[in-house]
């Protein structure tokens, strides 16, 4: 059948390692890519949380201390819900577009996408962190005892917390709608019990027990810790510990919800 | 097992072959509650255009989707390019197009390619080939005027050739196409078969290609005819309608279907 002359150069296949460089970054780069040509989503992302801040200032008026206590916790709370929001809708749409078949039909590891994913939204946060934590320390006077950079460093955490929640629930959405219900199923409860409104050792002794397993109180207690002690202290190195772990462990499981196989 | 095998000239392929690109004994795939695939053998040589024909629903994508290696629940023997379907190795090996294009609308057509080309060939090296790799697609698929347009624009038969062009990216040895030509004008038809008959003799590469459109058989080096979940036939056009008495491959489906039917089943095959 075939007579002519083959022209293809030899194709070396590539090794399908567990996580590979060159890959994990073209992902992210291809998930701030399509970002970009949706400026407004990028736009409400970074500003929402400053104008939610310079609001909560103004609400406050009366009491700085207040604000300084919810301003703190908010600032850890802000990049959680956005990446979770961001990251449940970008990945349910990456599993209802085909492109995650045809991903995991090539020769992309799981961790190369989650990793991609983790790092561009990761890169927003920071954005999205340093805007908020800028305005909240110079222009809205937050009363903050420790160094920023702690700050920043739970505010990027917490980003990570969300775009892993986001990831792994997006599994069990079977379209936008339900995706976007997911936020108060997982969010709200953390939010309630995190000691935003009350500090955790006032609730019902059975609440604070629930809140001593939700990642989002140690979030939020790290926060504190940053708020009232000048250096690191050990609670706080705990706290950042427990949100990153928990972080990477729900990075794991989204991973096992990624099937190459599908019925 | 209702399998009417018209061995012809052309036939006679052994697994392992290095002239074999897929070989199946007893595929069969379950979902749900339905048996989608029931216990077939194949073969699909190297080389050539094989047409995979059937009504919707007869099990052709699922049947892909096994080469492929992306469905669960299959059982039997299923080699492709001389390993198990779904192997690592043949992640680089296969283009797959599914029916429904899977592009991100949120990038330009060029910005998709790039992706998939940097997963397929990843590292600063083969920065150059795929840069060519991917100039290369967008012509064959004739969208280079297109190529900075964003995909979620284009038209539904642009897009699905944008899907297309992401499984030319690498040479793949074998192209397994979902309805490719669904949708899409004549003329635009005939340029794609046009492309699929140089990329089997030029690059030569196997293209398993799905229709319902039985009139793009013609088109096809080998057919196989597909009809809930079982093969009817595997063989040439030519050899098929010579076989049914029949003027086109249409009528020779319709032939063979009420032989089936006619041959007195002992077990009903509808579900």
């Amino acid at each position: 059948m075939s007579t002519t002359t083959s022209t293809a150069p030899p194709t070396t296949p590539a090794p399908t390692s567990a996580l590979n460089a060159s890959r994990t970054l073209a992902t992210a780069a291809r998930v701030l890519r399509q970002l970009r040509h949706d400026p407004r989503s990028i736009a409400m992302m970074i500003l929402i949380p400053c104008v939610m801040l310079f609001l909560l200032r103004y609400v406050f008026d009366g009491s700085p201390r207040t604000f300084d206590s919810i301003g703190a916790s908010l600032l850890g709370i802000f990049p959680l819900i956005t990446m979770f929001l961001v990251t449940s809708i970008a990945t349910l749409r990456e599993r209802t577009s085909g492109t995650l078949e045809r991903l995991l039909a090539m020769p992309l590891g799981k961790g190369d996408l989650i990793a991609g994913y983790a790092l561009a939204f990761g890169t927003l946060a920071i954005i999205q962190s340093a805007l908020a934590t800028g305005l909240a320390l110079w222009f809205l006077d937050l009363d903050v005892t420790g160094s920023p950079w702690l700050l920043l460093l739970v505010a990027l955490l917490d980003a990570l917390l969300g775009t892993a929640l986001g990831l792994f629930v997006s599994a069990f959405a079977a379209s936008e709608f339900q995706a976007v219900q997911f936020m108060p199923a997982v969010i709200f409860p953390q939010l309630l019990l995190c000691g935003l409104f009350t500090p955790r050792d006032n609730m019902h002794p059975a609440l604070e027990a629930v809140s001593n397993v939700l990642p989002m109180s140690y979030a939020v207690d790290g926060m504190n810790e940053v708020l009232h002690h000048t250096d690191m202290t050990a609670a706080f190195v705990r706290d950042a510990l427990i949100v990153a772990g928990c972080a990477l462990l729900v990075l794991g499981l989204g991973a096992a919800t990624l099937r190459r196989r599908t019925v | 097992m209702m399998i009417i095998n018209l061995d012809s000239a052309g036939g006679g392929t052994a697994p392992g072959d290095a002239a074999t690109a897929v070989h199946a004994e007893n595929l069969t795939v379950v979902r749900g509650p339905h048996t989608v695939l029931r216990g077939l053998d194949f073969t699909v040589p190297r080389g050539q255009i094989t047409g995979l024909l059937g009504p919707s629903g007869c099990g052709k994508s699922t049947l892909m989707r096994a080469i492929v290696g992306t469905q669960a629940k299959v059982t039997g023997t299923l080699d492709v390019l001389g390993s198990p379907a779904g192997h690592p190795t043949l992640r680089t090996r296969i283009g797959y197009v599914t029916q429904a294009p899977s592009v991100y609308d949120d990038l330009t057509v060029r910005q998709n390619l790039d992706y998939f080309a940097g997963i397929l060939a990843p590292g600063r090296a083969s920065a150059d080939r795929r840069h060519e790799d991917v100039t290369r697609a967008i012509a064959d698929v004739d969208l280079t005027t297109h190529a900075d347009a964003l995909a979620g624009n284009l038209s539904g038969g642009q897009r699905s050739r944008v899907s297309l062009a992401v499984a030319l990216l690498g040479t793949p040895e074998l192209l397994v196409l979902d309805e490719p030509t669904v949708g899409l004008d004549p003329v635009l038809r005939r340029d794609l078969w046009n492309l699929f008959h140089d990329i089997a003799v030029q690059r030569e590469a196997t293209l398993l290609i799905s229709s319902h459109v039985m009139d793009e058989a013609e088109r096809c080096h080998r057919l196989l005819l597909m009809r809930e979940g079982e093969i009817l036939a595997d063989d040439t056009p030519d050899a098929l309608r010579t076989r049914t008495h029949s003027e086109t491959v249409e009528a020779a489906f319709l032939h063979l279907v009420d032989e089936a039917a006619a041959a007195g089943r002992r077990k009903e095959t509808n579900r």
